[in-house]
C-alpha cells in the first residue's frame, strides 16, 4: 500500500502544446481516485507516466515517499490494466496469471498458492486452462485484473478497464470492481472518459483538460460545485445550463431549473423567461430543450411530472437562488455571486 | 403515368426506355471471377503444369537433347543416379545447403528484427541496407563474391594477409591466398555464406513485419509485469512471432532447395563435384551433359520436399485465415 504523488508533472511530445501541464495530485494510501477528462486532455499519459511507461520532461512521480521517476516500471511495484486487457495471447489463463509471479522469480508452490488466491477472489478458477481467445470481454477484464492483484501492489493504475465491455455488463463490472478494490484496499488510479464511472466509483475525481487539473475533489463536491465551466458542462448529462448576461455567466443544473405556473415564486427564486423548443422524453425523465436570453438551456422533469409545456412562447421558470452558480464570463472561473 | 424524368446522369434509362442489357456484365461475378482468373490459370498451366509433366515424363523415358521421343525405360534412370556418387553428394548438399543456413537465419534474423524494432538514429538507413541483398539480382550479387573470393583478387585474402594471419609463416599460411573456391570445405563454407547472406534480409522484414503486429501493449503490460528486456523478448515476443518466423523459414527453404544459380556460378559444382546440388546437377546432367532423363529424374527429387513446404504453407495460411 502506498500514495501516489506527482510533482509539477509535464510531458511535451516534441513541439506541440505539453500534453500534461505541470500536474501536482497525491492519491492517499488507499484512495480510488479517478481521472476525469476528455480525450486526448492527457489523463492517459499522466496514467502512463506514473507507470513508468513514458519518461517525464519534467516533474517527478513519488510512489510511497520514494521519488521513482528514473526507475523502469518493474521497479516501481505497480500493476496496471489496460484498456485492451494486454493479455498475452499464447499463453493460458493461469500463465497470464502466473507471468509477473515467474518475472519475480517466485517459487513454484508459492505461486500455484498465489494464482488460486487472485482466480478465487475474481472469479476465474474455471478459465485457468484456456486462453485468452476464448474468454468474453467481461472474463477477460477478470484475468486482467487478477494478473495485476496476484503479486500485491502497491498501486493499480487501471486506464479505461470498463471500456471494452458492452453497456450492461460495464454496470455490473463497476460494481465488482469498486468492491474489489475496497476488499483489497490497494491505491488506485482509474482513468475515464465517462463521467457516470467517474462519479460512481472515485473517492475523489480529478477532472483534467488540455493537460491541467481543473478541479480535483469528491463527486458530489465537483458536481454541485465545479470550479469553472469546463467542468460545469463536462459533468452532468445533460450539462450545467450557462446563461451569459455581460461579464457574468450564470450557470444552473437542468434539474434546477422548475416551471412557476401555478405556484407563486418565492422570494429566493430567480426568474428566467425560457423558450422551449422542443421535448425528449426519456422514460423516466422529460428534457425540454428551448433557450433563455439566447443561450441553449435544457429542463430536467421526472417522468412523472405532467406539465403541459406550451412551445414557442417565453414560459416563466424559476431556479431557487442557492443552486446558481456563477462564473467569470472571460475566464470561465468561479466568482462569488455579483451585486 | 410515367415516372418523372430524371436528372442524373449515372441512370441513363427511364421506365420508357429499359436498361441496355449487356451493359452490366462485368458486375456478375460468374463472369468476372473466372474471367479475372484466366490469367493466372494460363500462366500455371503454361510455366508449372507442362513442364512439370513433362519433367515426369522424361524421367520414365531415355530422352536426350538429341532424341527427345519417349521411350518408356521404367526406373532405369533413377536406379542409374542413384548410384553415382556425385547425385549423392549433390543431395547431401542440397539438404545440408538449405537446413543449416536457415537454421542460421532464423538467428540472425530473429536478432536483426528486433534490433530494427527498436527505435534509434539512423534506423531507416540501417533498414535500407539490410534489405540490399535481398533486392540485389542473385546473378549479380553471386558474380560479386565470385570476385571477393577469388584466389588471386580476394579482398578477404588481402585483409588477412595485412593482419598477418595469411601467407608464409603465418596462421593461414603459407600460401597467399585461402583458396576459397578452390578448397573443398572452405567452397562449401562459401556456399553456405551466400545463401545465408541472401535469406536473411527477407527473413529479417518477415520477422520485422511480425514484431510491428504485436501491440505495444503486451510489451508494457509485460514491462508492468516486471519482465526485464531478456524475458520480455524470450517469453512475449518470440512465442508471438513464431507463426511468422515459420512463414520465413519456409521462405528460406523453398529459395534456398530449388537455388542453382549460387553454385552454378561460384562453383560450377566444384571442385571436383564437392559443392553439387541437385538443382546444379540436373542442369549438369540433363542439359550440359544432354541426357534429358536423367537431368529430370534428379530434379524430381526437389518435388517431396517442396510438396512437404507447400502443405506446411497452405495449412498455415488457412490457421490465419480462421483466426
Amino acid at each position: 500500500m502506498a500514495s501516489i504523488e506527482t510533482r509539477g508533472l509535464t510531458k511535451r511530445f516534441g513541439d506541440n502544446p505539453p500534453a500534461v501541464d505541470r500536474i501536482d495530485l497525491l492519491a492517499a494510501d488507499g484512495e480510488f481516485l479517478v481521472l476525469l477528462g476528455p480525450s486526448g486532455c492527457g489523463k492517459t499519459t499522466l496514467l502512463r507516466m506514473i507507470g513508468g511507461l513514458e519518461t517525464p520532461t519534467a516533474g517527478d512521480v513519488v510512489i510511497g515517499g520514494t521519488v521513482v521517476t528514473g526507475l523502469p516500471p518493474r521497479a516501481r511495484r505497480i500493476a496496471m490494466v489496460f484498456q485492451s486487457y494486454a493479455l498475452y495471447p499464447h499463453l493460458s489463463v493461469h500463465d497470464n496469471i502466473a507471468f509477473p509471479l515467474r518475472a519475480q522469480h517466485m517459487p513454484k508452490a508459492q505461486q500455484e498458492q498465489r494464482i488460486n488466491w487472485a482466480a478465487q477472489i475474481l472469479g476465474i478458477e474455471e478459465y485457468l486452462d484456456r486462453k485468452p481467445r476464448q474468454l468474453s470481454g467481461g472474463q477477460r477484464q477478470r484475468v486482467a485484473l487478477a494478473r495485476a492483484l496476484v503479486r500485491e501492489p502497491s498501486v493499480f493504475l487501471l486506464d479505461e478497464p470498463l471500456s471494452n465491455l458492452d453497456a450492461q455488463r460495464r454496470a455490473s463490472a463497476r460494481d465488482e470492481l469498486l468492491l474489489f478494490q475496497r476488499s483489497i484496499g490497494t491505491t488506485t488510479i482509474y482513468v475515464t472518459h465517462d463521467q457516470v464511472e467517474a462519479m460512481g466509483m472515485g473517492d475523489r475525481i480529478a477532472v483534467i483538460n488540455l493537460g491541467q487539473i481543473r478541479q480535483i475533489g469528491p463527486p458530489r463536491e465537483i458536481y454541485d460545485e465545479p470550479a469553472d465551466t469546463f467542468v460545469a458542462t463536462f459533468l452532468g448529462s445533460p450539462p450545467m445550463n450557462l446563461v451569459t448576461e455581460g461579464m457574468t455567466t450564470t450557470g444552473f443544473r437542468p434539474e434546477h431549473f422548475q416551471p412557476v405556473d401555478g405556484h407563486e415564486a418565492h422570494p429566493s427564486d430567480r426568474l428566467f423567461s425560457f423558450v422551449a423548443h422542443r421535448e425528449e422524453y426519456l422514460g423516466s425523465e422529460r428534457l425540454i430543450y428551448g433557450e433563455v436570453e439566447g443561450d441553449k438551456v435544457v429542463a430536467r422533469f421526472p417522468a412523472t411530472f405532467h406539465h403541459e409545456i406550451d412551445f414557442g412562447t417565453p414560459l416563466e421558470f424559476k431556479v431557487s437562488r442557492h443552486h446558481l452558480k456563477y462564473f467569470d464570463a472571460g475566464t470561465g472561473l468561479r466568482i462569488e455571486q455579483p451585486e | 403515368m410515367s415516372a418523372p424524368a430524371t436528372t442524373s446522369p449515372r441512370i441513363a434509362w427511364t421506365d420508357d426506355e429499359p436498361p441496355p442489357q449487356g451493359r452490366y456484365l462485368l458486375d456478375r461475378s460468374r463472369l468476372l471471377g473466372p474471367l479475372l482468373l484466366m490469367p493466372a490459370v494460363i500462366y500455371i498451366v503454361a510455366l508449372v503444369g507442362i513442364p512439370f509433366v513433362l519433367a515426369i515424363a522424361y524421367a520414365f523415358s531415355d530422352a536426350t537433347v538429341g532424341d527427345q521421343s519417349l521411350d518408356w525405360v521404367g526406373l532405369d534412370n533413377f536406379r542409374s543416379i542413384w548410384d553415382d556418387a556425385t547425385f549423392q553428394t549433390a543431395l547431401r548438399n542440397t539438404f545440408y545447403f538449405t537446413f543449416v543456413s536457415q537454421a542460421i537465419v532464423v538467428v540472425l534474423a530473429s536478432i536483426l528484427a528486433i534490433v530494427l524494432d527498436s527505435d534509434f538514429h539512423g534506423k531507416k538507413l540501417v533498414r535500407f541496407l539490410v534489405l540490399l541483398p535481398w533486392t540485389t539480382p542473385i546473378a549479380l550479387a553471386v558474380i560479386g563474391w565470385l570476385w571477393t573470393l577469388d584466389s588471386v583478387y580476394s579482398p578477404i585474402d588481402a585483409i588477412l594477409r595485412d593482419v598477418g594471419l595469411l601467407g608464409p609463416g603465418t596462421h593461414f599460411g603459407p600460401g597467399n591466398s585461402m583458396l576459397w573456391l578452390a578448397k573443398p570445405d572452405l567452397a562449401k563454407l562459401s556456399v553456405l555464406f551466400i545463401h545465408v547472406w541472401r535469406t536473411t534480409p527477407l527473413a529479417a522484414v518477415i520477422v520485422l513485419a511480425g514484431l510491428a503486429s504485436i501491440p505495444k501493449e503486451l510489451n508494457e503490460a509485460a514491462a508492468i509485469d516486471g519482465a526485464s528486456e531478456a524475458r520480455q523478448i524470450f517469453l512475449v515476443r518470440i512465442p508471438l512471432i513464431l507463426p511468422i518466423l515459420m512463414v520465413a523459414i519456409l521462405y528460406g527453404v523453398v529459395f534456398t532447395f530449388t537455388d542453382m544459380a549460387v553454385v552454378y556460378i561460384l562453383t560450377r559444382g566444384g571442385p571436383i563435384d564437392s559443392t553439387q546440388v541437385l538443382a546444379s546437377w540436373s542442369f549438369f546432367k540433363g542439359v550440359e551433359g544432354t541426357n534429358l532423363a536423367q537431368g529430370a529424374a534428379i530434379a524430381l527429387f526437389l518435388f517431396p520436399v517442396l510438396v512437404a513446404a507447400a502443405i506446411v504453407m497452405l495449412r498455415m495460411a488457412r490457421r490465419t485465415e480462421t483466426i
